[in-house]
């Protein structure tokens, strides 16, 4: 059946809500508002404010409350309304829900579920459109994913509420109007997906630049060039496995990456296929990534900055000279 | 073998766009044929060529801007062979740059990465380029256009000893078909140089004692400047006397196979720099790390059994040169030296020498100076 | 009150002073003992001592069940020992050793010990309150009897952390008791330099929270106190704060040169040593003498001897397992 992304998500808690009494959601403006995506839409008055919990503004508070709730045998639902303001709360993220299993010789589990909106894309300047997943995938201990697609939007969030772990998701903020099917692709968590099969060149990368690679595949398509897009999934752990396969036939890989360029998880998996992989390549490993600027507002500037499938396109017309 | 490089057509012309070739591989072009079509800033030009050959290979392809002077395609020129290179032979020039996985390709299909062309930055060696080689390689390039072309072996991957041992097939058959050999021996006295090799490897160490072998390589050298006329290559229906004496050094390697790669300006050398050179030349020839100016410059080869080899030897010349050497064996032989009958040390060496170049008395001289000149060891 | 309920309750109130006392002793004593393996290097990284403060924890942990959820700080020997821990393990942990509470993976700062409900141990001052209001909230939602305990000192009362935790507590009507240990000095900054209001009970007050200040350094006060608290949040009222006034005899941590502090301030500080304190009250009222005395000291003596010795002789977690427990593993 189609359906949009923001109704999967929503399709997905309230599948957890009604079937597992532990399971209860909790943020800014998830109930009475109806989510500021409109994602939980509707919860509130199918479950009750104690299920779904408007917090006040203390993402540092609320975060660590879903731990401490979590360390008490709770299966919450944190929604950090954007990776923006999750900054706030990252102490909370890696000294305590990342550490707690480790620090206490393995007595705990923190079956944490944190959902943030991210990316920019939409002119909401510097302080509103951070794609700062890459720290999340640095710490060790936690799970980064990223559903790029509507299928994933809820099977991800049903597979991370399973998790013992903490898993943190991320939605980029101009998938929630996507449309699409909502079958289930029973792909576990921490493995990408060939999103299209190809032979020319292998492009890599997460969320919402999913759609943005799959065009550029398809411009490309129409130029000769047959790309092989895969779509990560998940950050942390990192599904290098069929990044190789995918070069052993293509020889050739950019990753497109929103986060800025230094230290950028691009880099990672740039590094990883050098270390595995080397044999393979054909051409040096490129990346797609943000200009490094805090993202501006105007339009024309903000969508050079970002990626975009004339970029993606650029690069591969480069390798393929 | 030369280049049709991007002409200058114009004083202030730095680059040029090919638009076209007029010609492909294995076409006959005559000094004067329009061969591609040039885009400058100022206009649409038709280029000739400057050599009569046949086109070999093309270098670059249309829609490719490249600066004035960049070779655009190489021409075997009439009667000229190119130089003998057993392909498979993993000859590495100082810095070719090559993708990994192309390096990985290139070993599997048997391809020698210096004949590679690259197509990618820098002139980096890409997956393609080594495919486009595997095809157009086979057998060794074609002679001269008036001489019967053999039809061309289907281009398989093949392990690098056999494609090596039809590179040499091949180049023997040619030189014994085309060039009159004519042979001359001399067995040379060696009592005086081994008297004196064993006094001076007993002041070395180890590892700085020179080999008789050397000496012989010097002598030879030394004698190519009193008659250089052996020192000489045939180019067409030419000989060309070349200045410097690159000794060609016959290395047999492990597995089988040869290679005869060049100890450069042999007469210049002292016995030490030539010993190091020549084992510097035997190690790298065995790892396959052998430069290409190595095999392409030699003006003359020697070639020798060593212990294992017979008493003489009489070798094919390595065409485009002239003449080769073949030093047999040392043998302790009963030989008469100042009216008395005693062991001496002997080798006997085998001169084998192109007829349309030279004649026997020049090669007699030749033999006589070598002879003379390991008389006296120490001037070597 | 009968004559015979009169009796036991008199044993009663004497077992438990008793105990009382042998437990701020053995704090005491761990703590001493501490020292000096830090000084040996047996100890490594921080260590904070409790010394001065034992009447906090041991006062407090008798108000609060099996059932109710502890968090401390970093400063956590006291709060550990009282609610149980053992001595040994404690030890062993602080020697970094595979039998420590922590597998020796977590140290001084951080203790845990998930059968005693006891959450640790944080090492980033008002880290672990959010993590209290979690455990408040849990319970809460289950409709649990059960209450969380959450310790913290004065450097915390100024962190974001304690403002958001204390304003969602109350908000939510969490059964959480805030125990502020105010020793004074968050490190070497004392709260006249901290705070810009310094009256806590007025503070709770601003965020709906009732509060109470005691004498940290009178366990018995202290014990009095945490048990009002604790019924009070056990009612369903919300959260309650009680306030310990309190000081640490040895500086921050064995770091420290302690060069905030005069020794004036620490030498009257100290002739309010609760155990000393503690000592002469009992002695008035004839529920300790000379020899009693002798005998709880022997005995934790003989309890310190043999969690050292527990240490010395525990295996180190092997290299191999350096990865073991970053994440679940499946089931």
């Amino acid at each position: 059946m189609i359906t949009t992304y923001r109704e999967a998500v929503r399709a997905a808690l309230r599948e957890a809500l009604e079937s597992d009494p532990r399971v209860f959601l909790m943020g800014e403006d998830v109930g009475r508002y109806g989510g500021a995506f409109a994602v939980s839409l509707g919860l509130l008055e199918e479950f009750g404010p104690e299920r779904v919990r408007d917090t006040p503004l203390s993402e540092s508070a609320f975060v660590g409350a879903g731990i401490g709730a979590a360390l008490a045998g709770l299966r919450p639902i944190v929604e950090v309304m954007t990776i923006n303001f999750s900054l706030l709360a990252l102490d909370q993220v890696v000294n305590n829900a990342a550490a707690l299993r480790y620090m206490s010789g393995g007595q705990f589990s923190v079956p944490l579920v944190v959902r943030m909106a991210t990316g920019g894309g939409r002119q909401l300047a510097a302080q509103h459109a951070h794609s700062l997943e890459v720290w999340y995938a640095h710490v060790p201990g936690i799970k980064a994913v990223a559903p790029a697609t509507v299928a994933d939007a809820r099977g991800m969030l049903l597979s991370a509420l399973k998790d013992p772990d903490p898993v943190f998701v991320f939605e980029h903020a101009t998938l929630y109007p996507l449309e699409g099917e909502l079958e289930e692709n029973g792909l576990p968590l921490g493995r990408a997906a060939v999103r299209r099969g190809g032979t020319d060149v292998s492009l890599v990368t997460y969320g919402g630049s999913l759609w943005k690679t799959i065009d550029a595949a398809d411009q490309l398509a129409g130029e000769g060039v047959d790309a092989e897009v895969i779509d990560l999934r998940s950050l942390r752990p990192l599904d290098l496995e069929t990044i190789l396969q995918s070069l052993a036939k293509t020889h050739r890989v950019v990753v497109v990456d929103e986060g800025w360029r230094t230290g950028s998880l691009a880099g990672e998996v740039g590094m990883q296929i050098s270390e595995q992989g080397f044999d393979l390549l054909d051409w040096p490993p490129q990346r797609v990534c943000s200009v490094e600027v805090p993202m501006p507002y105007a339009k024309h500037l903000e969508d050079a900055a970002l990626p975009s499938a004339e970029r993606i396109a650029a690069v591969v017309r480069e390798m393929l000279a | 073998m030369a280049e049709f490089v991007m002409p200058a057509l114009g004083a202030d012309m730095s680059a040029g766009t090919l638009l076209g070739w007029r010609k492909r591989p294995g076409d006959t072009v005559a000094r004067g044929d329009i061969i591609a079509d040039v885009h400058t800033d100022k206009a649409d030009v038709e280029v000739e060529v400057f050599t009569s050959g046949v086109v070999e290979k093309l270098l670059v392809g249309p829609g490719e801007k490249v600066p004035v002077g960049t070779p655009l395609a190489v021409i075997l020129e009439d009667g000229k062979a190119a130089p003998v290179l057993p392909p498979s032979v993993a000859v590495e020039a100082a810095h070719i740059l090559a993708s990994p996985s192309a390096k990985a390709l290139a070993a599997e299909l048997g391809v020698d990465l210096a004949s590679v062309r690259g197509s990618g930055p820098k002139g980096r060696i890409q997956r393609r380029d080594v495919e486009q080689a595997a095809k157009a390689a086979g057998p060794p390039p074609a002679p001269p256009a008036p001489a019967p072309r053999p039809a061309p072996a289907p281009v398989e991957p093949e392990g690098a000893e056999a494609a090596m041992r039809r590179a040499i097939a091949a180049a023997m058959a040619r030189s014994k078909r085309e060039i009159p050999h004519f042979y001359l021996s001399e067995t040379i006295d060696l009592s005086r140089t081994m008297g004196w090799l064993a006094q001076e490897n007993l002041a070395r160490p180890v590892q700085d004692r020179l080999l008789h072998g050397v000496l012989l390589l010097k002598a030879v050298a030394l004698g190519l400047r009193e008659v250089p006329e052996l020192n000489a290559t045939w180019q067409g229906e030419e000989v060309v006397p070349s200045d410097a004496i690159h000794l060609g050094v016959a290395i047999f390697l492990r597995g089988g196979g040869l290679v005869a790669p060049a100890l450069h300006d042999a007469d210049g050398q002292t016995l030490n720099e030539l010993m190091r050179s020549f084992r510097d030349l035997v190690s790298r020839a065995r790892a396959g790390r052998l430069r290409s100016s190595e095999m392409t410059d030699p003006t003359i080869t020697v070639t020798s059994l060593g212990e294992r080899g017979t008493e003489s030897v009489s070798p094919i010349i390595f065409p485009p040169q002239v003449a080769i050497i073949g030093f047999g064996r040392l043998v302790e032989r009963p030989w008469v030296s100042e009216g008395q009958i005693l062991p001496c040390p002997l080798v006997t060496a085998t001169l084998a020498a192109d007829h349309r170049v030279t004649d026997g008395h020049r090669a007699a001289a030749f033999l006589t100076a070598v002879s003379r000149l390991l008389q006296e060891p120490e001037g070597l | 009150m009968s004559v015979r309920e009169a009796a036991e309750a008199a044993t009663s109130e004497r077992k438990h002073a008793l105990a009382q006392l042998k437990e701020m002793l053995r704090i005491r004593r761990f703590e001493e003992k501490a020292a000096e393996l830090y000084s040996l290097g047996k100890i490594r990284g921080f260590l904070h001592l409790y010394i001065g403060e034992e009447a906090v924890a041991v006062g407090a942990m008798p108000a609060l069940s099996e059932d109710d959820r502890i968090v401390a700080t970093y400063r956590d020997h006291g709060h550990a020992l009282a609610r149980g821990l053992p001595p040994g393990a404690l030890m062993a942990e602080m020697f970094g050793k595979a039998s420590g509470c922590s597998r020796g993976r977590g140290g001084s700062m951080h203790f845990f010990d998930s059968s005693r409900r006891f959450y640790g141990g944080y090492a980033i001052v008002g880290g672990g309150l959010p993590i209290a209001v979690g455990l408040a909230l849990a319970d809460a939602l289950q409709g649990k009897a059960s209450i969380t305990a959450c310790f913290f000192g004065d450097g915390a009362v100024v962190e974001g952390e304690f403002h958001e935790s204390m304003n969602l507590a109350a908000l939510w009507k969490l059964p959480l008791l805030f125990l502020y240990e105010n020793n004074l000095y968050a490190m070497g900054t004392g709260i006249e330099r901290s705070q810009a209001q310094l009256d806590m009970e007025l503070r709770a007050r601003g965020y709906g929270v009732p509060a109470q200040a005691v004498d940290g350094m009178d366990v018995v006060a202290v014990e009095e106190a945490t048990r009002r608290g604790a019924e009070a949040v056990r009612s369903g009222g919300g959260p309650q704060l009680v306030e310990f006034k309190t000081y640490r005899f040895r500086a921050h941590s064995m770091a420290d040169p302690d060069l905030y502090r005069s020794k004036d301030e620490i030498e009257q500080w100290k002739l309010r040593d609760p155990i000393v304190f503690f000592e002469a009250r009992l002695r008035e009222k004839r529920l300790l003498d000379d020899a009693s005395l002798a005998e709880v000291e022997a005995e934790v003596a003989a309890e310190l001897d043999a969690a050292v010795a527990f240490a010395e002789a525990a295996p180190w977690e092997p290299l191999e397992d350096l990865e073991r427990d970053v994440y679940t593993p499946a089931r």
